[in-house]
């Protein structure tokens, strides 16, 4: 039996000192950076005369990369170990995608290119369409958006769009009580009100519910499907219907788009309106905030609302720039983060579309081997099997020694595995939200579930013990209660 | 789970207690158990008018955000002007100093509507 590959317990995390900060690096005149010589003709630029520059830290080129080395030796990344954080899909992307986005025709291309010079690149963001829209269901998408939640304003905003072309926009959208947090926040953003409809005892939406709550006022639903829980919602279609019913858009928060991958597509379900997250779906790498990208794909008759301009074919097979009739505009200066789009059209093609089935059917399948293993000492709160993610309770645990969700959580970063979620969804007590990913083999799940199971035993055991985790880390427990309530700065900018 | 015999208690986990000058509002022992760490609050303006069920104070533990509703229809006439800066008593005294805002009430006799101890404590499952 082979050690399992996703156990970074061998990570020299272990620190001594702490890292100093650029600020208490810095050196007056030291820099980062040389401009080549000039060569060509100088000329005034018709500027407002410039401000003093801000007083920002001062570091030369080698102390700045050692910090920053540094630092990232210090940090759990994907590339470190298993990163089980539900529903952030923080599965290991394949290097060949950094060679794609590497390449100097993408990397050095500028967004004002004319497009003829440019086919290239418009024929990347074309196909990266297409193949988005086979795995959606959908007719049209846009790569604007640079992340999940700008791409559900975008969704709202074309949402808006249509109701307003038909006379009202109207002024209410339905979320689920176990939505992102993101959803009410960017509902609210479009304008509009959140209405949550609650779960049933199953775990799924509660179709009574939500009959009652559609009327001639709800712009839309906006859903997740597997839903928050990790459970697929099996009266998706009613669901849809009883909207549609009304006059609403049905939404598709592409969060946990993994798990169906090849197999299900939101477009048959009755979406109209899907966002997806290629930094979690299609191999970019996040987490630090970004870049990403949240294209957002519509039906045919919502195309006209959509962001633009969008790549479109001419006669004469090239590729140009058109503005859809009915768009809201530019949701992003040039075309989104090009390169996100590059990486994530070399992992589809990569993987091509059998490729991409198994990274459902894998990701469904470690999840659920996973639960099972866990199971003894983790209450799973809904029966349902669960598709890429499973949401169990440490409320037992809390409840029999006092150790809570978030103990059990950092006590796994000291056994080589990143934490999982906590505390979210809301709806279930001590949430541990556990999401293994396609990427970790066999021996690096059963790993992670007898570290899970270790922490129990241990609970029992030593339970004040149990709260001092992190204990190898280089920051050990931080007081994040104390933090929030008495953040010290330890540096501040100076009026020039 | 401490529920006091001498106040009144909403399904969304408040507290509610009749004295002379109001219903002085808070959120329960239950509810500050559930949230954690409270690290911030923010109050309602003081002479603003609620109706029951309306987003009255928000709070933010280090595990998630929560929202707390008016019990009842009103004008907040106090707020506790202190506990922005002293989250832990929402944590430590959520029946005493961890109070939210004083309501005048348009009814008094609405606070009848609400659960009563023991209502309450067969609903948090005590």
């Amino acid at each position: 039996m082979p050690e399992p590959g996703g156990r970074a317990a061998s990570s020299p995390l272990v620190g001594g000192a702490a890292e100093p900060t650029l600020a208490e690096l810095s050196a007056p005149g030291r820099r980062a950076w040389s401009l080549p010589a000039l060569d060509v003709p100088e000329a005034a630029l018709d500027l407002p005369e410039a401000a003093a520059p801000p007083p920002l830290p001062e570091v030369a080129e080698r102390d700045l990369v050692a910090h920053f080395t540094r630092l990232a030796h210090r940090s759990f990344g994907v590339d470190l170990g298993a990163y089980p954080l539900g529903s952030c899909t923080m599965k290991y992307n394949p290097k060949v995608c950094d060679w794609a986005a590497d390449l100097a025709g993408f990397r050095q291309l500028h967004p004002a290119t004319p497009p003829l010079l440019a086919q290239g690149a418009l024929e990347v963001l074309r196909e990266a369409e297409e193949i988005l829209c086979e795995i959606t269901g959908m007719a049209r998408a846009t790569f604007q958006p640079p992340a999940g939640a700008a791409g559900e304003l975008t969704g709202l905003l074309i949402m808006r769009g249509y109701h307003q072309a038909r006379g009202n926009p109207r002024s209410k959208v339905i979320i689920p009580d176990s939505a992102h947090g993101t959803n009410p926040a960017s509902v609210s953003l479009a304008g509009y009100r959140a209405v949550p409809v609650p779960s049933n005892s199953r775990g799924m939406v509660d179709l009574d519910a939500l009959r009652g709550l559609v009327d001639e006022e709800v712009a839309g639903l906006m859903l997740t499907n597997p839903n928050t829980l990790g459970l697929f919602e099996e009266q998706i279609t009613a669901i849809a219907g009883a909207v549609h019913d009304a006059g609403g858009l049905v939404y598709y928060d592409g969060a946990n788009l993994n798990a169906i991958l090849g197999v299900a597509r939101p477009g048959d379900m009755g979406f109209d309106i899907v966002h997806s997250n290629l930094h979690k779906t299609f191999a970019t790498p996040h987490g630090g905030g970004g870049p990403g990208a949240g294209p957002v794909a519509v039906v045919s008759h919502l195309a006209p609302y959509l962001p633009g301009p969008l790549p479109t074919r001419q006669p004469d097979g090239t590729l140009a720039w058109e503005m859809p009739a009915a768009s809201i505009g530019r949701v992003h200066g040039g075309h989104g983060n090009f390169l996100v789009v590059v990486r994530a059209l070399a992992y589809m093609r990569a993987l091509g579309g059998a490729g991409l089935r198994r990274v459902a059917e894998r990701s469904v399948l470690n999840a659920r081997y996973l639960e099972r293993l866990v199971a003894a000492e983790y209450d799973l709160p809904y029966a349902e099997p669960c598709m890429h993610e499973f949401v169990a309770s440490a409320a037992r645990l809390k409840r029999e020694t006092g150790v809570r969700a978030a103990d059990v959580a950092k006590a796994l970063l000291d056994l080589g595995f990143h934490a999982p979620t906590m505390y979210f969804p809301l709806i279930v007590e001590e949430a541990l939200m556990v999401e293994p990913t396609e990427t970790e083999s066999p021996e690096t799940v059963e790993a992670l579930a007898a570290s899970l199971l270790a922490i129990a035993h241990l609970a029992r055991e030593d339970p004040a013990g149990a709260h001092e985790h992190p204990r190898a880390t280089p920051v050990r427990r931080p007081d994040d209660a104390r933090a929030a309530r008495r953040p010290v700065l330890t540096w501040f900018m100076e009026d020039p | 789970m401490d529920i006091p015999e001498d106040r009144r208690y909403t399904d969304q986990h408040e507290w509610a207690l009749l004295e002379a000058s109001g219903v002085r509002l808070g959120i329960t022992d239950y509810a500050q158990e559930a949230l954690g760490e409270v690290v911030f609050v923010r109050l309602p303006e003081v002479g603003r008018r609620v109706a029951a069920g309306d987003t009255i104070a928000d709070i933010d533990s280090t595990k998630s955000v929560a929202e707390v509703y008016a019990p009842m229809d009103g004008i907040v006439d106090a707020i506790n002007e202190a506990l922005p800066a002293n989250t832990q008593w929402v944590n430590d005294d959520p029946y005493g100093k961890g109070w939210f805002a004083l309501i005048a009430p348009d009814d008094p006799g609405a606070i009848e509507n609400l659960l009563d101890a023991a209502a309450y404590r067969a609903l948090t499952g005590q």
